[in-house]
């Protein structure tokens, strides 16, 4: 079991409101990631959830029981930290054991269960040495081991990836979705990185200022964003936003449009001059300044052939146009 | 980049740093020189650096008038009790103003460390008379309190320095895996703080050796460490400049043995965290 349910959570660090009051219910068995910019409150609301920080009022309920004032262990949760905090005087074998032992279990046990983590996380071979021996990525698989030992209702990640290079963040983004798919144990995940949290998450929500902006699977989020915000967080490149004339034709303040939604063609609707091109092989993103001097960005091909200083013609396509009011909010 | 030195350079600073290690350390050449001595002449006028007829004898005499086990043996139970005491009560002070600091954290420390500031002479009246009222004159326990008091807030300030070196994240590892208080600071902060627990623990115990003021003051006999055995060779009759500094090489010697010999993690300790 691992649901947890927060409740008007809020949380201040005197007059500062860093979370001002959060409704969110995690179903058992989802991997949900909290995204948004740095300083939005996602890691403090995981720190909430782990106990780590007192609430300033509102409740978590984990599995139904009121955990609001329950110490971090006996919450029945386990945490990978963005920095490992892997006890560096401790072997391995005696980092992954060491939740075991101060839940006093038998050696025996505590023995059986290290293997079987270190089995899972390919560190069989690394049991004896010191985590000082080992590498960025290794120390991220034993930061893991120690968690999932205790068998615990649910993980939390807190930014796990960002000490680690490019390649082996991939690699671990995987390990960590394919463990959460053989362990189907709840996982939160806290990141800024909105491509992690699309292809890791079953659900994403998505934070600023300490507010949940929306909540929903990564497509839904993607397709139908409900406000500016999560509509220019989401996606990579971010979304192009006009205002003015552009919008009024489509009865909004502000319309989006993503960078592959943008067709390249003759007879486009939008002219403009090609600015920095971007090649990355597969892909290639064209800076384009319109004539009515608004920038967006294009998703072409990765062989198109165009240069700084062409000009162009775009065409939005019709049906992937996100019209916004004043206020930000979509309109439907 | 290093800086480039020259020989030359290189030359007079190694000279320049052997001179003031000389000068610092010729008061105990001339006291060890002078234990050898003859009392003649050890007060001989010019003063002679070597004497012509060495003699073991002030040695023999001094171990003879005096008990030297018993303020060797009270030295080392005033000195390693003090501390012990000390460090049992600054570990958890330290742990607490290095991770859960109050608004007033800081104010406390610099009280604390303004406390050393203060003469001794100050409280000498106030703590003799109570420490008499109280049955802890002349004992090992009362002489134990009073050095771990006085020695209290450097203990208190170097662990504090130590352990705000220690990222809090590990800790609140150690939280969520499920270690109480206690456990937290057994298993992960003592032995992730070892090096400035043990540098901290040999300072003190050099500072608690090396105490004379309180030593003297609150003992007689029973209780009477090493400083008191040095301070019962000035007789009113006058000095006996050889046997006092048998006396004095027989009182530092145990000491200097344990700086020697932890000289190493003495250094670590005292500049850890100084280059991160």
């Amino acid at each position: 079991m691992g649901k947890i349910q927060l409740t008007q959570v809020r949380k201040s660090f005197g007059e500062v409101d860093v979370i001002p009051g959060i409704d969110l219910s995690i179903e058992d068995g989802e991997f949900v990631v909290f995204v948004g910019p740095s300083g939005c409150g996602k890691s403090t609301l995981l720190r909430l959830i782990a106990g780590l920080e007192d609430t300033t009022s509102g409740t978590i309920a984990i599995d139904g029981k009121d955990a609001t004032t329950l110490p971090p262990a006996k919450r029945g949760l386990a945490m990978v930290f963005q920095s490992y905090a892997l006890y560096p005087h401790m072997s391995v074998r005696k980092n992954i054991a060491f939740p075991l032992k101060m839940a006093g279990m038998s050696e025996s046990e505590q023995a059986a269960r290290v293997e079987r983590a270190a089995k899972v996380l390919n560190l069989t071979s690394y049991l004896d040495r010191r985590p000082g021996q080992l590498s960025g990525g290794q120390r991220q698989r034993v930061a893991i081991g120690r968690a999932i030992v205790r068998e615990p209702s649910a993980f939390l990640f807190d930014e796990p990836l960002s000490n680690l290079d490019a390649a082996l963040r991939v690699g671990m983004r995987q390990e960590i979705t394919e463990l959460h798919q053989s362990l189907k144990t709840t996982m939160i995940y806290v990141t800024h990185d909105q491509v992690e949290a699309m292809t890791m998450a079953d659900k994403i929500v998505v934070l600023n200022a300490g507010r949940v902006e929306q909540v929903g699977s990564p497509l839904d989020l993607y397709h139908h964003p409900q406000n500016l915000f999560v509509a220019g967080f989401i996606g990579s490149p971010k979304m192009n936003f006009l205002a003015g004339a552009e919008a009024a034709k489509h009865n909004a303040a502000t319309i989006g449009i993503r960078p592959e939604h943008l067709d390249i063609g003759a007879g486009g609707m939008w002219q403009g001059t090609v600015g920095l091109t971007e090649h990355l092989g597969s892909d290639t993103f064209l800076k384009v300044t319109l004539d009515s001097g608004e920038v967006v960005t294009v998703r072409a091909n990765g062989d198109v052939a165009l240069h700084h200083g062409d000009r162009v013609a775009l065409s939005p396509q019709a049906s992937k146009i996100h019209r916004f009011d004043a206020s930000g909010k979509a309109l439907a | 980049m290093a800086r480039a030195q020259s020989p030359r350079r290189r030359l007079i600073a190694t000279l320049a740093a052997w001179g003031v290690a000389l000068t610092i350390f010729f008061p105990v050449l001339w006291m060890v020189l002078t234990s050898f001595k003859t009392e003649a002449s050890a007060v001989a006028m010019p003063p002679e650096l070597l004497s012509a007829d060495w003699t073991l004898e002030n040695y023999a005499e001094v171990w003879q008038r005096s008990d030297y086990p018993r303020f060797f043996w009270n030295s080392v139970v005033i000195s390693i009790g003090s501390t012990l005491l000390g460090l049992a009560i600054a570990i958890p002070a330290a742990w607490s103003m290095a991770f859960v600091p109050g608004k007033r954290t800081k104010d406390l420390l610099m009280w604390m460390l303004s406390t050393k500031m203060m003469p001794a002479v100050a409280v000498l009246i106030p703590l003799y008379l109570v420490f008499q009222r109280i049955g802890l004159f002349d004992t090992k326990l009362g002489l134990i309190l009073a050095l771990m008091l006085m020695n209290l807030p450097i203990i208190i300030w170097m662990l504090y320095t130590y352990f705000k070196e220690i990222p809090a994240e590990i800790l609140e590892a150690a939280r969520m895996d499920g270690a109480s208080l206690w456990s937290e600071i057994v298993y992960v902060l003592t032995p992730m703080a070892l090096p400035g627990i043990a540098s901290t623990m040999l300072l003190n115990i050099i500072l608690a050796w090396n105490e004379a003021f309180w030593t003297i003051t609150l003992t007689t006999t029973k209780a009477a460490p090493l400083s008191a055995f040095i301070a019962s060779f000035s007789a009113p009759q006058g000095l006996f400049y050889a046997k006092l500094s048998a006396a004095s090489a027989m009182a530092i010697l145990p000491i200097l043995i344990l700086g020697w010999f932890s000289q190493k993690q003495l250094v670590r300790g005292l500049t850890f965290g100084a280059v991160k």
